[in-house]
């Protein structure tokens, strides 16, 4: 349990030292050691669990299991590589003047107290605490977005605010409902309790958890991305500095998913029906057409990747509301390899976005001359993202496919075209943008392409093998969150 | 005896209605920083009216005659139905809480009729002011009263004091509904500000004193003297309905007279309420009136509503 | 039920529920920025008078806690920031012609209907207070998003945001007591800074486009042109 503790301690440290410091020289430096260490940290943490089993600390406010430590682990490492990628990245956007010691002050400390939201939000136990860490890490991008003081970075930055404010106060309704369920089976103290209310699921009262579903769908629904309540997501991702919306796509969209799968086992439990993954199954396909759709008419490299996010959160929101062994192991494998592609990719973005000047896709031409590992690090992970095999997003995407013709078959149709969409509409943008003909005045930028190596290196290994304590940990997860082990 | 003193709580209404009107004028003042008239300057006014000679124009018809004892004797009427004193007086149940409404409408037809009669150009722009506020407070007004009967069940006023005597000190969102929307429409219908300014005497914007630009003398007396009545009778409602504690249930001398103090010193604070009203707010304009009554008719609604969902 | 048989605690949270529903209409149909501010101090105060009358009829004392806060927060601090920017930016004597009234109002009635049916089958087996003020808090909740959308000034928007922090406060003291002491201090926390925000916002949105109209906030679209 100290791991916990340490773990958000060195967040709140790091929040008060880039607030402070912020603006001194190495502070990206310094901003990737305090990574460093989150991650040797639930590194131990994971040790830990995968010896002595799950923990909830002594003040039963955090819980730590094998759902969430693996998502623990990757929010730790996508936030490390990320450090490594946006030190590199603010010195150059400072170099060319877009940005001030102030602002990068602001960065610094933003960037520690949003990976703070983030574990917070993994390891809560106390639903209203989950929602309160959710609301504050909206709060601390919010200002992440809007860095660059741009009307363009202001308005984004006023929707995300606005559409996910108003979207997680529904989730908070969401909350209530469920407070309400729970205390009417007793224990007031512990009545928010996950862990409490998840051994005594099958009391709460079925129709109030399944209003209360509803709700917090629509409300983590938002920060995830879904369809129809997804417009900030493209705004907020192509606005705001790089390794923001590599850690927004990363990381955010992962948690709020984890707090509905979380909501939705306690509902499963209670009305005993599948209704809550009918819901997700709905919302997901939706999104996940919808993206890929929108994801053809694009001429920002963001907005491109972030129509991109929403489609794959689509399928993994599919995936969980499926609920069958098989492709609650899919969503979980799709969450992590999605989570590492995606942020290997913005970090390419990043960079060849510097090396044009400019995000307009028909600008960037021919990044294979300009600068070689760029433009073979976004080719790459643009193959790994579309689902071609071997690298894990073709794995996860076939069980998932393969646990959908288990159960409805007719749905399969949709979601092959869908992949098929997306990876067209990815490919048509791409191709050109690596091969095509230089375009004038793109530069060569001082790049550290590492981050994207050992991502893109990880997906590729979980596509040909998945190692077997990763594999162990998806099937407890799995058996935790479905009921019966997959395969 | 009941039917005395049915007769005497209707003498006190009337006697005691031109005080109601000092008695604000004396709050304004002070609230105004100016000296006020005596309490008892509305009596004097009025008995001076009746002293003089009334001028009636060439062109008005016998209507514009008879226009000032029907409205008065509408309003004395309307005053004898409405409880002041005592709840479970004969007049009180004879007649109920629609016919009250009805003897208000019936005034200020003949009003709005006198003014036309006439043909001068303030007396028809009074009378088309006077009905389009009253064609929007009346169903205000009746959504307020309906709140209360279905209350009570029971559209007789008098036995709908009586249940909610009987009921104690019961908070019922309706009726905070109710007394709000009352308050509003009792503003626009006896005109005070910010509908109409009972102060003015010639603006552009008058209603009321548009219609009655003409009268002079006794028939002005008898047409003041009614528009104080309608002013304490709605003081007497809002009091009577929403705040009834304290009004005489049994007949007896002691429990009366109680009674009467009570109903003087509601009467005294809501008075001032309304003194400090008119000192804070400035008279709007005639369009912005609809919105205003459209105001007061959505809360009536509100309290209609609230009393089927949140009482039922 | 008949509402002579509640105790008195009952009857005020319906009076306050029923006020506090129709603060939310006022607002909704407030074009002048200043009187919108002072309503939603307004409802802040009647949500604080039913807190501070929870703490003392269901004798929980923590709720004085949250009462004191919700006082301190939602009735004084946020709506004096407020004001502050908007005398600060001048547009205290701006009235905002607000489109289709009559529909937005419309539109907020039928909300109301709306949590009514959407709650209705839920709670059948409750008290039906419960059910009354839960759908009272979701329709506030509702209508602060209509307010929102009918709304184009940026504070116009920030006050409907902070009243839908107040429906769902509501909701929280009614259906359950408040939530534990934990989660609402985390609750507050999030509010103020958001306030806090919503303040430095203002300042962008104004000097990047000049107005606090958000219409004009209109470069990103769903598909590029």
């Amino acid at each position: 349990m100290i791991a916990v503790y340490l773990l958000l301690l060195l967040s709140v440290t790091g929040i008060f030292y880039f607030a402070l410091l912020g603006h001194r020289p190495q502070v990206g430096r310094i901003n990737t050691w305090f990574n460093t260490a989150s991650f040797l940290i639930t590194v131990w943490l994971a040790i830990n669990i995968f010896l002595n089993g799950n923990i909830i600390s002594a003040n039963q406010l955090f819980i730590v299991d094998s759902f969430n430590i693996y998502l623990i682990v990757l929010t730790a490492f996508v936030g490390l590589t990320t450090s490594i990628f946006s030190d590199a990245y603010m010195a150059h956007e400072k170099e060319i003047g877009r940005l001030t010691d102030k602002r990068l002050k602001v960065y610094y400390a933003m960037y520690q107290g949003f990976m703070l939201a983030m574990y917070l939000v993994l390891v809560s136990n106390n639903m209203g605490m989950m929602w309160v860490a959710m609301e504050a890490a909206t709060l601390a991008t919010v200002m992440l977005v809007s860095l660059y003081r741009t009307p363009e970075s202001i308005e984004a930055a006023w929707k995300y605010f606005i559409l996910c404010g108003v979207g997680i106060a529904q989730a908070m309704f969401g909350t209530i409902l469920l407070y309400y369920a729970a205390i009417q089976i007793g224990d007031v103290e512990n009545a928010l309790l996950w862990s409490v209310l998840y051994e005594s699921a099958e009391h709460l009262n079925p129709e109030i958890m399944e209003i209360a579903f509803v709700f917090m769908l629509v409300g983590y629904g938002t920060k995830i991305g879904l369809v129809p309540l997804h417009n900030w997501l493209p705004d907020a991702h192509s606005e705001g500095p790089t390794p923001m919306s590599a850690v927004l796509s990363g990381l955010l969209l992962n948690d709020a998913l984890y707090a509905v799968v979380r909501n939705k086992m306690l509902v499963d439990g209670a009305t005993q029906s599948h209704i809550a993954g009918f819901f997700m199954m709905g919302f997901g396909l939706l999104s996940f057409l919808v993206a890929a759709i929108f994801l053809n008419r694009q001429k920002d490299i963001k907005r491109l990747f972030s129509y991109s996010s929403i489609e794959h959160m689509g399928l993994m929101t599919f995936s969980f509301g499926l609920g069958t062994p098989l492709s609650t192991f899919a969503a979980l494998l799709h969450m992590m390899v999605h989570s590492l592609t995606k942020s290997a990719i913005f970090v390419t973005v990043g960079h060849a976005s510097q090396i044009a000047g400019t995000q307009r896709i028909e600008k960037i031409r021919g990044l294979i001359k300009t600068q070689p590992t760029v433009g073979w690090g976004l080719l790459i992970g643009t193959l790994a993202i579309a689902g071609f095999p071997p690298f894990g997003v073709f794995t996860s995407e076939f069980l998932v496919l393969l646990a959908t013709m288990q159960s409805y078959p007719w749905l399969t149709p949709l979601l092959l075209l869908g992949i098929g969409l997306a990876g067209a509409g990815l490919f048509r943008n791409i191709q050109p943008m690596v091969y095509g003909k230089q375009s004038d005045g793109q530069l060569p930028v001082q790049a550290n392409l590492w981050p994207v190596m050992i991502h893109l290196a990880l997906v590729l290994w979980l596509g040909l093998a998945i190692p077997t304590f990763l594999a162990d940990w998806f099937s407890q997860a799995t058996v935790l969150i479905s009921g019966s082990a997959p395969l | 005896m009941n039917w005395l003193l049915a007769l005497i709580q209707t003498l006190l209404f009337v006697s005691l209605a031109p005080l109601l009107a000092g008695w604000i004028k004396f709050c304004k003042c002070y609230l105004q920083n100016r000296k006020a008239p005596s309490l008892f300057q509305p009596y004097r006014d009025l008995w001076k009216l009746t002293h003089k000679q009334p001028v009636v124009s060439e062109q008005a018809s016998w209507l514009f005659v008879i226009a000032p004892y029907i409205i008065f004797s509408a309003m004395v009427l309307a005053a004898s139905v409405v409880p002041l004193i005592a709840v479970n007086l004969p007049t009180a149940a004879s007649a109920d809480i629609i016919v009250l409404v009805g003897f208000f409408a019936f005034a200020r037809f003949f009003l709005t009729l006198a003014g036309l009669d006439v043909g001068t150009a303030f007396g028809g722009m009074g009378a088309s002011r006077e009905m389009t506020i009253s064609s929007l407070a009346e169903p205000a007004m009746l959504m307020a009263i309906f709140t209360l009967t279905m209350t009570a069940s029971s559209t007789n006023l008098s036995f709908a004091i009586g249940y909610v005597l009987e009921h104690g000190t019961v908070l019922r969102p309706s009726f905070i509904f109710a007394l709000f929307a009352m308050i509003l429409v009792a503003i626009a219908e006896t005109g005070r500000i910010p509908v109409d300014n009972p102060a003015t005497h010639l603006e552009l914007t008058m209603i009321h004193e548009a219609m009655i630009l003409e009268y002079s003398g006794r028939h002005l007396a008898l047409i003041e003297w009614a528009s104080q009545l309608k002013l304490m009778l709605y003081g007497v409602l809002i009091a009577n309905i929403f705040f009834p504690w304290g009004i005489a249930e049994q007949l007896s001398f002691s429990a009366l007279g109680y009674g009467l103090l009570n109903i003087l010193a509601k009467l005294a604070v809501l008075a001032l309420l309304l003194a400090v009203s008119e000192t804070l707010f400035a008279k709007m304009r005639l369009f912005r009136v609809q919105e205003y009554l459209s105001f007061a008719y959505l809360l009536a609604l509100l309290g209609l509503l609230s009393h089927i969902i949140l009482e039922s | 039920m008949n509402i002579e048989n509640l105790d008195f605690y009952t009857q005020a949270i319906l009076t306050l529920a029923a006020l506090i529903g129709l603060t939310s209409f006022l607002m909704l149909g407030q074009g002048r920025l200043l009187r919108l501010v002072f309503v939603f101090a307004l409802q802040g105060l009647l949500l604080a008078i039913a807190t501070a009358l929870a703490a003392y009829s269901l004798n929980e004392p923590h709720l004085y806690i949250s009462a004191v806060i919700t006082l301190a927060l939602k009735v004084f601090l946020i709506p004096w920031m407020i004001r502050r920017q908007i005398f600060k930016m001048n547009i205290h004597r701006d009235t905002e012609a607000l489109k289709n009234k009559t529909a937005v109002m419309l539109g907020g009635a039928s909300l109301v209907v709306f949590s009514y049916y959407v709650l209705h089958p839920v709670l059948h087996n409750t008290p039906v207070v419960m059910l009354n003020a839960l759908a009272t808090s979701l329709s506030v909740v509702l209508l602060g998003m209509l307010l929102m959308i009918s709304h184009r000034q940026a504070i116009a928007h920030v006050v409907g945001f902070m009243s839908i922090e107040n429906g769902l406060f509501f909701a929280a003291i009614v259906s359950t007591n408040g939530m534990p002491m934990v989660v609402e201090l985390g609750i507050a926390f999030d509010v103020l800074v958001a306030a806090i925000l919503f303040g430095i916002f203002f300042l962008h949105i104004r000097s990047s486009i000049d107005s606090l109209d958000v219409d004009m906030l209109n470069r990103l679209n769903e598909v590029d042109k």
